[in-house]
């Protein structure tokens, strides 16, 4: 774990081949380590670095400049809940709330089994279906508090050691 | 319908599909577009009066005209995917359900400008959409309307996808070239433009989604005919995002000049049951909140903004009677306070401001004078930050003391939100019982 993989850092040199400068593989890259530890280690951040020659210092600061990179190990399953004002108006504050009854933490923390966290996110461009959560790869719409209690219940029925679910952002190089 | 130009193929089953996006005509103006000189393509554009579709509204063929000729450099053209303006959901649909047209119309513009390679910048979030895209490309790739020599006609064109990772201000064109550079997001210093020095220091085009796929159309039947729709300085159709407190939420696509209410009503189903309108914001949550009785307008950027707001990115967020405008205006600047991107300090600071502010004058009322320091604090932002996030941000503070100052006073005479939080009881008992 953590250092990036042979096949990591393969996927890391396919990408970066396909731009007319290295570096702009560092988004994709980063979408690399991620799928492969559940967030951005320090060592894939070296690694990272290494293949498309720039320093890790610069890597950390692209890293954390963008929301959807963890730096830290987080929940099994992450909901992210859109809070922006068409969510808002069609009861996002009242998916929040839920939320934090029902996992019995608070947004960005993580449940103490590891299993759940939920962040509260700025408008994810679905304001038409409010209000809406991004789980996995998949868009929730006119998210009900029934329908997300069932899943939750759902998710906690799932064994311990099935793999994190997050957004897929890999594997999108068409060949071109 | 008879007034679409890029949903008017939505409601063919499989038009994701190549085979089914070829036999509709698909890739037609490709063909039509190698067959005339870049400049030829250029004009026309021009003359259909097309403008910019992802808020500034700049016109299309005149920005594609600034590309300089014989640069000796490579070109590039990037299709801005990154749609994060609150309210905003246009381009989702547009990729999700005709990937092609998108395809086709970065064919176009590739040609016209000059550039052999292009990129489009999806925000991360949208999963969904870069399959799709992905999809769409193995095919246009495995068929020869992409790649060297496309189609036999001699013309080279590649295009790429590039996730972004959650960040607004990526869809700043500036901030997105740095972005797709592998850096941070920030904006850069205009000039020089990204036209004449953009992508890697080469001439750039960067163009929103739903202006790359009226291209085709505009290709295939010629700029008289897409002028048939819309006002003179506003031709054309556009979709609105329409959001909030309707019936009927959803993307339209409507000639640019429909009446305001004629989308509320016909279109989106009104306001919900037993409440009335209070408020729209025209164009995504950069632009003013415009109160009912202001809404009475046609929608094309000369009237909208006679109005005193604007068009925008067409994101139009509906507000009923049960909207308090200190809460949804604290929703907002929560919103830029988060996306500044932190560069220059009025924006950095004004945003963090005026969110203290406006959270205390929801949660516990806060004092008298803060109503005029939030005043106070916008107009040392307003033309003062370096891009327009900063500028933008304090568009619904501006517009909502100017029409709902009574509203602000209660807050304070209230000690906090005088309407607050209807619903609380009933969630207080579905989260025990779950
Ligand atoms: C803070 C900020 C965010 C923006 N976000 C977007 C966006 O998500 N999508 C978009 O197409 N344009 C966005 N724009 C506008 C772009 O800078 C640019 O004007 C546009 O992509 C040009 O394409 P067009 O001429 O086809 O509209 C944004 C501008 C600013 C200042
Ligand atoms: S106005 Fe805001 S987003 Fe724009 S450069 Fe300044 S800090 Fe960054
Ligand atoms: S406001 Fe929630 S998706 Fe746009």
């Amino acid at each position: 774990m953590a250092s990036l993989t042979e096949s990591s850092r393969e996927r890391v040199e396919r990408i970066a081949a396909r731009y007319p400068e290295r570096r702009s593989a560092l988004l994709p890259a980063l979408y690399v380590a991620q799928e492969q530890d559940g967030y951005v280690t320090d060592e894939a951040i070296e690694d990272i670095a290494g293949i498309l020659g720039i320093s890790p210092a610069e890597v950390k600061g692209v890293a954390s400049f963008y929301t959807m990179y963890y730096n830290r190990p987080v929940g099994r399953y992450v909901f992210q809940v859109c809070g922006t004002l068409s969510c808002a108006l069609c009861g996002a504050e009242e998916v929040i709330r839920f939320l934090e009854r029902k996992l019995g933490v608070r947004a960005g923390q993580t449940t103490l089994d590891g299993k759940f966290m939920f962040e509260v996110v700025e408008c994810l461009g679905a304001c038409g279906s409010a209000p809406v959560m991004l789980f996995g790869d998949r868009y929730y719409e006119n998210l009900t508090l029934d329908q997300l209690d069932q899943l939750i219940d759902e998710l906690r029925s799932r064994p311990a050691d099935e793999p994190q679910r997050a957004p897929q952002l890999t594997g999108l190089e068409a060949r071109d | 319908m008879a007034n679409e130009i890029v949903f008017s193929q939505n409601h063919i089953p499989g038009i994701r599909g190549i085979d089914v996006y070829l036999e509709n005509g698909g890739y037609r103006s490709v063909k039509k577009a190698l067959e005339m000189t870049p400049d030829e393509v250029i004009a026309e554009v021009k003359d259909s009066g097309l403008r910019g579709r992802g808020g500034a509204g700049f016109p299309t063929g005149m920005k594609w005209s600034f590309v300089p000729r014989d640069t000796g450099k490579p070109h590039y053209l990037v299709c801005n995917a990154d749609e994060s303006e609150p309210g905003t959901f246009k381009d989702r649909e547009l990729m999700e359900v005709n990937p092609h047209q998108l395809l086709e119309g970065m064919i176009v513009a590739c040609h016209a400008i000059g550039a052999h390679r292009a990129f489009i910048y999806v925000r991360g979030e949208y999963v969904g959409p870069l399959r799709v895209l992905n999809q769409a490309l193995e095919e246009a790739y495995e068929r020869g309307w992409l790649g060297e020599n496309i189609q036999g006609t001699g013309f080279d064109c590649h295009i790429s996808l590039h996730p972004g990772a959650g960040a607004y201000i990526c869809g700043e064109e500036s901030a997105l070239l740095d972005s797709l550079e592998g850096r941070r997001g920030l904006p850069r210093l205009k000039p020089p433009f990204p036209a004449v020095s953009g992508l890697y220091r080469s001439p750039t085009i960067i163009n929103n989604v739903e202006t790359l796929c009226n291209v085709p159309h505009i290709i295939n039947n010629g700029a008289q005919w897409f002028r048939q729709w819309g006002t003179e300085k506003s031709p054309g159709t556009k979709i609105f995002s329409v959001s909030g407190h309707v019936r009927k939420p959803g993307n339209y696509e409507v000639p640019l000049g429909t009446p305001l209410m004629t989308l509320l009503n016909d279109y989106a189903g009104g306001i919900r049951e037993g409440h009335t309108l209070k408020a729209v914001i025209p164009g995504g949550s950069s632009v003013p909140i415009l109160p009912a009785e202001k809404c009475d307008i046609n929608l094309d950027y000369e009237s909208i903004q006679a109005a005193g707001s604007m068009l925008g990115s067409a994101g139009m967020i509906v507000m009923d009677d049960s909207t308090c405008m200190v809460w949804a205006a604290r929703n907002l600047v929560h919103f830029y306070r988060h996306e500044s991107c932190g560069k220059c300090t009025p924006c950095r600071e004004g945003t963090d401001w005026m969110y203290k502010i406006l959270n205390e004058l929801e949660e516990t009322g806060g004092r008298k004078e803060d109503i005029d320091l939030l005043l106070d604090i916008t107009d040392n932002m307003d033309g003062k930050c370096f891009c327009p996030l900063g500028d933008t941000s304090i568009a619904s503070v501006v517009s909502g003391i100017e029409h709902w100052r009574h509203e602000f006073e209660a807050h304070v005479e209230n000690r906090g939100c005088p309407m607050r939080r209807r619903g609380e009881a009933e969630l207080e008992g579905a989260a025990a019982a779950g």
